[in-house]
């Protein structure tokens, strides 16, 4: 099953709003429920109405809407050791990545340009470097500047939770209805190994009990979010023999004080990054064991898996930055918002979003109804919207996803080098694809020439692009059908 | 009587300047300075320098 065609991607790049609003219109609605996106089986209406269309809240919804982060505030009343402030904040971005910092108008100025270019603008963020809370003022004079020029944008923020339990009322007039906590700890016996000193009260407090007063403001912070129905997203930093094992207690914590999230991302730590983690050599967890600790967390709280650990000023869908396009000086000094992009682009969602839902249905019963012990690990390159249309040397990223009889879960991602640059594929990168795609089986991808595909095959790893341009779900109950049939010819066509 | 940023270290982070009880610093040209005439070492406001207490970077916020 496929939409009529309406390719999102050939949408969201030059197309002006009035070709937008014509594909919008254009062609019936394939699904009965047209326009009333159908939401998760686990999810109540009330919530889905809240994450629908946040990429980060949402799985479902990072494949379709994107999401903009303003640095406005680089003040900081803490210090991890996985940071070094000199670059960047290690909790929402990569270290080392140096962020261009913005005053309240330059950042107004920086989102109307991006919600003018790019369709797929759902959300405001301000993740770093330094904490919204603490930098309250320059959080709340861009929210408010913001607000007034493109009210349906939503608005979020993340923070160490030292300072929040004292602007929870604000947030909650304001509308910030998604706030992100960094929660690495709940014994400050542990905490005390992350956090070096913190700033409270006017003083600086260090050890114990800097790490006991933080633990205790973010529970805090946590219930009077949940009192007020704000959802939060728990951000933890997997660190290999600091506190690893301990987040499972987090995990427990968290969930009994309503949090709607839990992100257990790993730590980042290279030497030359500066941090005192990375100078120390403390190292950070690969990518399977990161896995194998996020599949043990499962049936606590919701985990959340797509997390891409982006950039303090990253614009554009999960996975795919276009940062670097709205720099300051590329945007004009007066700029009104023209919301006609955006809105059209909603529209489309809207119908192709119930399509994908029931193909996706389909693929997971299935995959259900094919009794075939173990799981299939499958690698996929996308650029959105729900499907496989990436070729294999411009990926940045592969999506990987789990099928299983209990049906096809999204469960991570692996970050590329991509293999073409300038039409030509490079061994050297390749290698390191192949070392990056450990423990996957199958890659899925719009093309891809014979060598890389040979070399993945004699690595064990098998590429396809006979199913390019398929939903992703779609696809993979096909391949997972087909896997111990006898006729494989089709999948290496 | 006065503290000092130097400049070279600073990460423009801007915490000394809202926690300055004296609003002695101020972002002038490209960098952060404490105004000497203003500062008061904290004395009579806090037990500790508030902008040493506050910086992330060591030895940055400094006595003159
Ligand atoms: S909260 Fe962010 S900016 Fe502050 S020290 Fe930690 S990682 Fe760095
Ligand atoms: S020592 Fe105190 S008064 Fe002087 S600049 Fe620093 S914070 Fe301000
Ligand atoms: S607190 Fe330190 S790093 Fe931040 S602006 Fe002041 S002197 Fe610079």
């Amino acid at each position: 099953m496929s939409a009529p065609i309406t390719w999102l991607e050939s949408l969201t790049n030059t197309t002006s709003s009035g070709q937008l609003l014509t594909a919008a219109k254009s062609g019936d609605c394939a699904s009965s429920s047209c326009g009333s996106s159908s939401r998760p089986t686990d999810m109540d209406s009330a919530t889905w109405e809240k994450v629908k269309d946040h990429p980060c809240f949402s799985e479902e919804a990072h494949h379709y809407f994107a999401r903009m982060h303003v640095a406005v505030a680089p003040a900081c009343n803490i210090q991890c050791n996985y940071c070094n402030r000199k670059y960047d904040c290690a909790n929402e971005s990569r270290p080392g990545v140096v962020s261009e910092k913005l005053t309240p108008d330059q950042a107004l100025r920086k989102v109307i340009a991006v919600a003018n270019e790019v369709p797929q603008l759902s959300v405001l963020g301000i993740a770093g470097p330094g904490d919204a809370c603490y930098d309250w003022k320059k959080t709340r004079a861009t929210f408010e500047r913001v607000a007034s020029e493109i009210p349906d944008i939503k608005l979020c923020i993340s923070t160490n939770g030292l300072a929040l339990p004292e602007h929870v009322d604000e947030l909650a007039e304001m509308n910030i209805s998604h706030v992100t906590i960094t929660i690495n700890m709940v014994d400050p016996a542990v905490g005390e190994k992350i956090y070096p000193w913190i700033f409270y009260g006017h003083r600086r407090y260090t050890g114990i009990a800097a790490a006991k007063i933080l633990h205790e403001q973010q529970m805090l912070g946590l219930e009077m979010l949940s009192e007020r129905g704000i959802l939060t997203k728990i951000n933890s930093v997997m660190i290999p023999g600091v506190n690893d094992q301990h987040l499972i207690e987090v995990n427990k914590w968290v969930k009994e004080r309503g949090a709607f999230l839990h992100n257990v991302m790993p730590l980042i730590s290279e030497p030359a990054h500066g941090t005192w983690f990375g100078l120390a050599g403390q190292r950070g967890p690969n990518a399977l064991e990161l896995k194998a600790f996020q599949d043990r967390l499962e049936g606590g709280a919701k985990l959340m898996r797509h997390c891409r650990q982006c950039r303090a000023d990253a614009v554009g869908l999960l996975g795919a930055d276009r940062g670097q396009e709205f720099t300051l000086d590329q945007i004009p000094l007066e700029l009104d918002y023209d919301g006609g992009k955006r809105h059209a682009y909603r529209e489309v969602v809207a119908r192709i979003r119930d399509d994908h839902s029931a193909a996706k249905k389909e693929a997971i019963a299935t995959v259900a109804s094919v009794n075939i012990p173990g799981s299939l690990q499958v690698a996929v390159a996308t650029k959105g919207g729900g499907r496989i249309n990436e070729h294999f040397g411009h990926a940045k990223e592969f999506q990987v996803y789990e099928a299983s009889q209990t049906g096809i879960k999204f469960v991570g991602h692996r970050k590329v080098e991509p293999y073409c640059h300038g039409g030509w594929g490079e061994d050297a990168t390749l290698g390191d694809i192949i070392a990056a795609l450990e423990g996957i089986d199958f890659v899925l991808c719009a093309r891809i020439g014979d060598c890389p595909k040979k070399q993945l095959l004699e690595a064990g790893i098998q590429a396809t692009d006979a199913f390019g341009y398929d939903y992703i779900e779609a696809a993979i109950s096909a391949l997972y059908a087909t896997k111990h049939g006898s006729d494989r010819s089709q999948l290496t066509a | 009587m006065a503290y000092k940023i130097i400049a070279s270290q600073c990460t423009q982070c801007g915490a000394c300047e809202f926690e300055c009880p004296s609003s002695a610093i101020e972002y002038k040209g490209e960098k952060y300075v404490i105004d000497p005439d203003k500062c008061t070492e904290c004395k009579g406001a806090f037990e500790l320098q508030q902008c040493a207490s506050v910086c992330p970077v060591p030895k940055t916020c400094v006595p003159a």
